[in-house]
């Protein structure tokens, strides 16, 4: 009894003890923070990863392919049917994309990752729908241009696109042949400068109807810079860059009406094209290149021995966002047949096309690994030459140095949790010495040498919990109001806590683990405990007759 | 926790209770104590304190060690208390041997029969005098048994204080107190738990005149009263006069006068 009274009376009366465990609730407010948001960035990333990658992918090594996909698929299923659930034969190659900058005029070449898809089967082994700008597109994507409507719902603003800009476009482009021709002595080679409409003054707001009144004059447009090309822009033809002068006889002779015709549909990582970055004020401001409506050039080689490369032109129908920069920065899609087409993939004689890869989605639940090495037996690498892997598998070094991370920072903050142990250890000998005369009392009352440790002791343990618990609230307080805190930081310290240039996403992702917290609260606990038993010790092993002496 | 030190119901208690103005001399020894050495030690030197003391207190008597200071008188006492234990002697409490039992029962021995008062009261500053007087029954009992009999041992912790004149005291810290409420408070602290002997050091050696004087009226009508044996410890020789007994300590040694 006296124990229990004892240590809480002491608890009470010390508060310099409550000084050396504020360490220990900073440690396990910082523990909790640093877990949470790491857990938090695992997550979201593990979301948009698996988002984006089928479960597995039956890859070859040539980029030429693997030939009759539907066999593979055959086998697959024979193989492991009764774990999948959908599966999709796609088309990847390296490619140049190649377009024009809407406002500087200049031509934009690119490396990107072709990939061929299946519209209607891709999305059933990965997230490609929900990522793209048009809601019609993501509930059923057709590589189709939409009347405009593009990033509805997307937390920036998005400008106006698909068909209501490329009719001004086509507009604009028929205004200024007409300039040309009215103007015959206007330079040719200024011409090229003024083809791109300044649609950047278009707000998301407004019609296409209230779009502004095209120049009056070549004089009255923005002098810009651009190097001198007709930029066939709307042309069904393929084209090499002319670098001859615009010849204004050839666009009347068009077939391709750009106002209401497009290419085939090709849907874009949306970094391909656009620049996230500050503008003068520091606000966070999107710049596109392109936008949907616009028509780009796609080159990449065909299957011949050697290569050749093959161009065509296709229409941006979408934007494909996933917030994961390695992907929107080099993601192009193209629907599959279109790209086997020019590739030469698909034998003229029995219309058996190849694919460089099949993507299996499996039932939820399933193991990935297990799948993996069934096809790994029936595709042997000296055989076929396939490389099998699961989406674990390709993002295997990033998840793992995530965390290796939150591994290594968890040590860390937990050493500084021991640095507090001795803080407590500290102040805990300063209190039995302290306290050295009310040993005496205690053991002349008759209190046992066990009794007088366990009041240490559970003087500990009782600062341990308040501080644990303390820190436990400050923490989930923490996690709960991060946001917050970090847009509060930006404005007291001007500096950018949390760049959505970098990230790419906008909020910081928090996810508490109850489990963890549990361990956290009670690793500190333990600690505060295991340093309050040497003081305990030294005070139970006290002499009754010396420690009454003491003054 | 089962006592491991069991007194044996002693009869001739029951005879003093039947004859409360049995003198002193004719009852029977309480605590005896032969040949008690105690040095200590000081650096390399060992400094010897007891040189063979020999001592006993019967059934009811009220007795004073008179000594100077460093004469060995608190050391005795401490020996008594089972605070210390000697180099060299034996002690006995009502027949059986004390000095060398474990540290356990020597525990159990003091939160139970003797009770111990010091000269600077030894108060735990953080209780109020309620619950110091109450310390001794809180280390007695673990926590559900002490709760399941606090009403009972409150109202004795009550009665104590009011004994002592300090039932308007209860719920003060030992700093709002004086120095000789502080010394009442450790006086009732010492009787709460009935003890046959009553062991003070020194008792009002940090008191004025008048407080001492009070300090040991209570002592003496303890001892009037309820015929609780009591060994004071003084420098003082009017209190030493007071008693029924003497014992000087001369340099480690009694002498008997």
């Amino acid at each position: 009894m006296y124990k229990v009274l004892l240590s809480w009376r002491y608890l009470r009366s010390r508060y310099i003890a409550l000084a050396s465990i504020v360490s220990v609730t900073l440690g396990v407010a910082t523990l909790i923070v640093v877990n949470s948001v790491m857990a938090g960035f695992t997550v979201e990333m593990h979301d948009r990863l698996h988002g984006i990658l089928s479960d597995i992918v039956v890859r070859s090594h040539n980029l030429n392919g693997l030939p009759d996909s539907e066999w593979h698929m055959e086998e697959i299923r024979k193989v492991a049917g009764d774990e999948i659930v959908a599966m999709t034969a796609t088309v990847s190659v390296p490619a140049m994309i190649n377009f024009r900058d809407n406002i500087r005029g200049q031509w934009i070449t690119q490396p990107i990752n072709l990939i061929g898809i299946d519209a209607t089967t891709y999305s059933d082994v990965s997230e490609f729908e929900q990522h793209l700008l048009h809601p019609l597109n993501r509930d059923q994507m057709e590589f189709l241009l939409r009347e405009n409507d593009y990033g509805r719902g997307r937390k920036e603003k998005f400008p106006v696109a698909g068909w209501a800009r490329r009719r001004v476009a086509a507009q604009w482009e028929q205004r200024n042949i007409t300039d040309q021709v009215e103007n015959g002595a206007v330079a040719s080679n200024d011409a090229a400068l003024i083809t791109s409409p300044p649609f950047e003054l278009v707000d998301d707001s407004q019609t296409p109807a209230e779009l502004p009144a095209l120049p009056d004059s070549i004089e009255e447009l923005p002098a810009l810079q651009g190097p001198l090309d007709n930029g066939p822009r709307g042309v069904g033809q393929q084209g090499s860059l002319p670098a001859v002068p615009f010849q204004t006889e050839n666009a009347p002779q068009l077939t391709f009406d750009a106002a209401t015709e497009q290419h085939t549909g090709i849907v874009l990582g949306i970094s391909i094209c656009s620049l996230r970055g500050r503008d003068v004020e520091g606000d966070l401001m999107d710049y596109y290149f392109a936008l949907p409506g616009d028509d780009v050039k796609i080159t990449f080689p065909n299957t011949g021995q050697p290569p050749k490369a093959v161009s065509d032109s296709f229409t941006i129908v979408d934007f494909y966002e996933s917030e994961m920069s390695e992907y929107d920065s080099s993601f192009a899609f193209v629907p599959l047949s279109k790209l086997q087409n020019l590739r030469g993939m698909i034998t003229a004689e029995t219309g058996v096309a190849s694919v460089s890869a099949i993507q299996i989605k499996l039932r939820a639940g399933a193991d990935l690994d297990m799948v993996r090495d069934r096809l790994q037996a029936r595709f042997p690498l000296q055989q076929f030459g396939y490389q099998i892997q699961t989406w674990r598998d390709m993002q295997g070094p990033l998840l793992s140095a995530v965390q290796l991370e939150t591994t290594i920072l968890n040590i860390l903050l937990f050493l500084i949790i021991a640095v507090a142990g001795f803080g407590i250890l500290a102040t805990f000998f300063m209190i039995v010495v302290e306290k050295t005369r009310d040993v005496g009392i205690l053991k002349s009352l008759g209190a046992p040498s066990r009794g007088v440790m366990s009041i240490f002791l559970g003087y500990g343990l009782s600062l341990g919990i308040a501080g644990s618990l303390a820190g436990l609230a400050l923490g989930l307080l923490f996690v709960d109001q991060i946001n917050v805190v970090a847009s509060w930081i930006e404005k007291v310290t001007g500096q950018e806590v949390f760049d959505p240039t970098v990230y790419y996403f906008s909020e910081i992702p928090v996810v508490v683990n109850p489990l963890t917290c549990l361990w956290v609260v009670l690793g500190a606990v333990g600690i505060a405990v295991i340093a309050s038993v040497l003081p305990a010790r030294k005070a139970a092993k006290l002499h009754p007759v010396e420690a009454l002496r003491y003054e | 926790m089962s006592s491991a030190y069991k007194l044996p119901q002693s009869k001739i208690l029951k005879v003093a209770e039947q004859s409360p103005h049995l003198h002193w001399a004719m009852a029977p020894r309480v605590m005896r104590a032969t040949g008690l050495t105690k040095s200590y030690r000081k650096g390399k030197v060992e400094i010897p304190v007891l040189k063979g003391v020999d001592f006993e207190v019967r059934e009811g008597e009220f007795q004073a060690i008179v000594g100077t200071s460093g004469s060995g008188k608190s050391t005795l006492l401490h020996l008594l208390a089972t605070l210390d234990q000697p180099d060299d002697g034996e002690i006995f409490f009502e027949g059986n041997r004390i000095d060398n039992l474990p540290a356990k029962s020597r525990d159990i021995l003091r939160n139970r029969y003797i009770g111990i008062v010091f000269q600077f009261y030894h108060l735990l500053p953080e209780l109020s005098a309620l619950e110091n007087v109450l310390m001794p029954l809180m280390i007695r009992y673990g926590f559900t048994k002490y709760m399941l009999g606090r009403r009972k041992n409150r109202r004795r912790a009550i009665e104590l204080l009011d004994k002592v004149g300090l039932s308007h005291r209860l719920k003060h810290r030992p700093r709002e107190l004086s120095g000789g409420e502080m010394q009442r408070v450790a006086i009732a602290r010492a009787l709460i738990a009935d003890p046959q002997l009553l062991l003070a050091d020194e008792p009002t050696g940090n008191l004025d005149r008048q407080a001492g004087d009070e300090i040991m009226e209570i002592l003496r009508d303890l001892n009037r009263e309820q015929g609780l044996t009591v060994v004071v410890v003084t420098h003082d020789d009017a209190i030493a006069e007071q008693a029924d007994r003497t014992v000087h300590l001369v340099e480690g040694r009694v002498r008997t006068m």
